[in-house]
């Protein structure tokens, strides 16, 4: 069985058909990236896959399961994580609140308002785990909203994988980092998400070939090429369309 | 385990308060002093639970008052149940059923309001407000219409054996209710609802991309701060014995939002500070001056633009400083500011004052006194003296609150380092 599945997938924003019938399958454990000029639709895929939006047509599947017609907060339930392309995460909180929040869910605190949190010793362990692996423990007290770009790129991270999802989606986590970060961030990225099955949108294509399984070409709403990446590389259409400028 | 002693210090003072003006020639309590402490109490109540939807969820409400007052009334008719002995409810407990009656009503209107964003559930919360004070005059057996509904609180059914015939024990009952409020209140703050509360404050969206629906979130959030504006309400009940439209009307709501935003919406005790200020200005300041809801607007609109953060924000930003040793430092230029604010001040109470004997004080036949002296309304120098002093006090203020910036950033700039 595949943990995620577009089948045909279609999406208008009004009389725009921004994804034209996107049909992809992804392993359990894949490693797979999606490439393509600005405006192909790849934050839109995401969006659509999270729940962000709905669907205009298709079908998407978790593990066999429909999730295209549920709320983001449900398809997260059932182990699907997104990170956002701009950074998304509690401003006004600690780095260690954030994280925190971000495990509460998944360790099946609900909505409890009368568990004191300084007493859930097993749920505080993790979150300082968590710190530790994305190398912000120094920072553990700070407003998050106070932390220099790359910190909160890998907060980001860190919150996404914090509920254990199985499924993990990385919208271009580099974006904006000198080279030094970036390999920082891709180190991280392959540690925290071993054993998962990620699908990420990523322009820097150093990183791509070098992480990916599988490459899929999305340009303007559709999938031109999907394959291993010397298959991708090697496509004609994929090097007319994208790739060719950068050989 | 500083701010521990700080509370215990804060209940110690609030139960000895009393008993510091005691009238011992005619064995008498201060009437005025028991009133007022009594309202700060309810009000502490009142700007903490609104400050769960400000302050902790940002959620910005303008009905309020509605659950306060819904608390209010279910005291005045279960008081007069328990007077006529349908019911046998002790005192002590009141509180506590005009706050469920409160959450109940705040599950009603919170399921309706919560499910919208930012403007949309502010306005969803002001057509509530609207909706309760216009069934308040509608709806007469419940309300009263608009004498409200009077009851009596000597009901002889207490856990304790107390009458309630005095000032006095009814403050204390509600020292006891504030003080169990205020700590549960608190303690929500550190439960995976409170934090995820923040949470949807800082950013609605992500929250749903760790499992959370903000909704629900923001709903329960809302229908508990309706229980603690409940418990509030139970207690103006006990102590006024009346309760009308007042209690859950707009102006009530109003008041709750700037007690909170003065004393500071990012404290968790901001609100008490703003609810004493307010209460003081209100008691105090009511009684020497028509004009005292000016001054609480015109501090307002002062706080908003000049101190988002409230008192308690302003304090806090003290902190690092005070940690260094360094506050010291800061004494001589607070000095500096002291002066021309003072002009400042007395030049816009003064001009305030002479524009309210104009008219109002004019038509109730008083004497302006100001500083210890009659004032002519009508000679030129009172207004010259008035209108120079606030010009000149704003012109100086500014000049040395550009002094006092610049001190303030290198002192912070040297703290961090």
């Amino acid at each position: 069985m595949t943990a995620l599945s577009l089948r045909n997938v279609r999406k208008n924003f009004g009389a725009t058909e921004i994804i034209r019938g996107v049909t992809l399958d992804i392993a359990p454990g894949e490693r797979h990236c999606i490439i393509g000029p600005n405006g192909a639709g790849k934050t839109t895929c995401f969006n659509l896959i999270s729940g962000r939006f709905p669907i205009t047509s298709g079908e998407i599947l978790l593990n066999g399961e429909r999730i295209d017609t549920l709320p983001p907060h449900k398809i997260n339930r059932m182990g699907l994580s997104r990170s956002f392309q701009i950074t998304s995460i509690f401003q006004r909180m600690s780095v260690f609140e954030n994280l925190r929040c971000a495990l509460l869910w998944s360790r099946g605190y609900r909505y409890s308002f009368w568990s004191p949190l300084w007493r859930q010793k097993a749920l505080n362990e993790a979150a300082e785990v968590l710190l530790e692996d994305l190398n912000l423990s120094a920072r553990r007290d700070i407003l998050a909203g106070l932390l220099s770009y790359a910190e909160q790129r890998a907060l980001e991270i860190g919150m996404t994988i914090a509920g254990g999802a199985s499924v993990v989606l990385l919208d271009e986590p580099t974006a904006g980092m000198s080279n030094t970060e970036t390999d920082y961030a891709m180190a991280l990225i392959r540690r925290v998400t071993a054993g998962k099955t990620l699908l990420m949108v990523e322009h820097d294509m150093k990183v791509v070939f070098d992480l990916a399984d599988t490459i899929t070409v999305l340009v303007y709403g559709q999938v031109i090429a999907s394959g291993p990446p010397v298959e991708v590389r090697a496509n004609r259409a994929v090097q007319e369309a994208y790739l060719g400028a950068l050989e | 385990m500083k701010s521990r002693w700080l509370i215990l210090a804060l209940i110690a003072v609030a139960i000895a308060l009393p008993w510091c003006f005691y009238d011992w020639g005619h064995h008498r309590h201060a009437g005025f002093l028991l009133s007022m402490l009594s309202q700060m109490g309810m009000m502490v109540i009142l700007a903490l639970s609104y400050n769960m939807l400000l302050g902790q969820a940002g959620l910005f409400s303008l009905c309020h008052a509605t659950f306060f007052g819904i608390g209010g009334y279910a005291t005045v008719h279960l008081l007069n149940a328990v007077g006529a002995g349908d019911v046998p409810v002790p005192m002590e407990l009141m509180p506590l059923l005009a706050g469920l009656s409160g959450l109940a009503l705040a599950i009603l209107f919170g399921a309706m309001a919560t499910k919208q964003r930012a403007t949309a559930f502010a306005m969803i919360t002001l057509g509530i407000s609207e909706l309760m004070a216009t069934a308040a005059l509608m709806f007469h057996h419940f309300f009263g219409g608009e004498g409200g509904v009077t009851t009596n609180r000597m009901i002889e059914n207490s856990l304790f054996g107390l009458t309630y015939a005095s000032g006095l024990q009814v403050y204390y009952l509600i020292l006891a209710w504030t003080v169990l409020a205020t700590g549960l209140m608190y303690y929500l703050t550190l439960t995976p609802l409170g934090r995820m509360a923040n949470a949807t404050r800082d950013n609605f969206e992500r929250a749903q991309f760790i499992g959370y629906d903000p909704r629900m979130v923001r709903f329960l959030q809302f229908a508990l701060s309706g229980f603690f504006a409940g418990i509030g309400g139970g207690l103006y009940a006990i102590t006024y014995e009346i309760v009308t439209f007042d209690a859950l009307a707009a102006p009530l709501s109003a008041n709750a939002l700037l007690m909170a935003y003065i004393g500071g919406t990012t404290v968790f005790g901001g609100p008490i500070l703003g609810a004493i200020l307010i209460t003081l200005l209100q008691s105090g300041v009511s009684l020497l001056s028509n004009s005292w809801l000016v001054y609480v607007g015109v501090m307002f609109i002062a706080m908003v633009i000049f101190a988002p953060t409230g008192l308690a924000g302003i304090i806090k930003a003290h902190g690092p400083i005070r940690h260094s040793g360094r506050l010291g430092s800061l004494v001589v230029p607070y000095l500096r500011l002291v002066i021309p604010s003072l002009g400042l001040l007395l030049g816009f109470v003064g001009l305030v004052e002479l524009m309210s004997f104009l008219t109002i004080g004019a038509a109730q036949g008083k004497k302006l006194v100001l500083f210890g002296g009659p004032v002519d309304v009508h000679a030129a120098l009172p207004w010259v003296v008035s209108g120079g002093s606030l010009i000149l006090g704003a012109l100086w203020l500014r000049w040395e609150a550009a002094g006092f910036h610049r001190i303030w950033e290198n002192l912070t700039a040297e703290v961090r380092r």
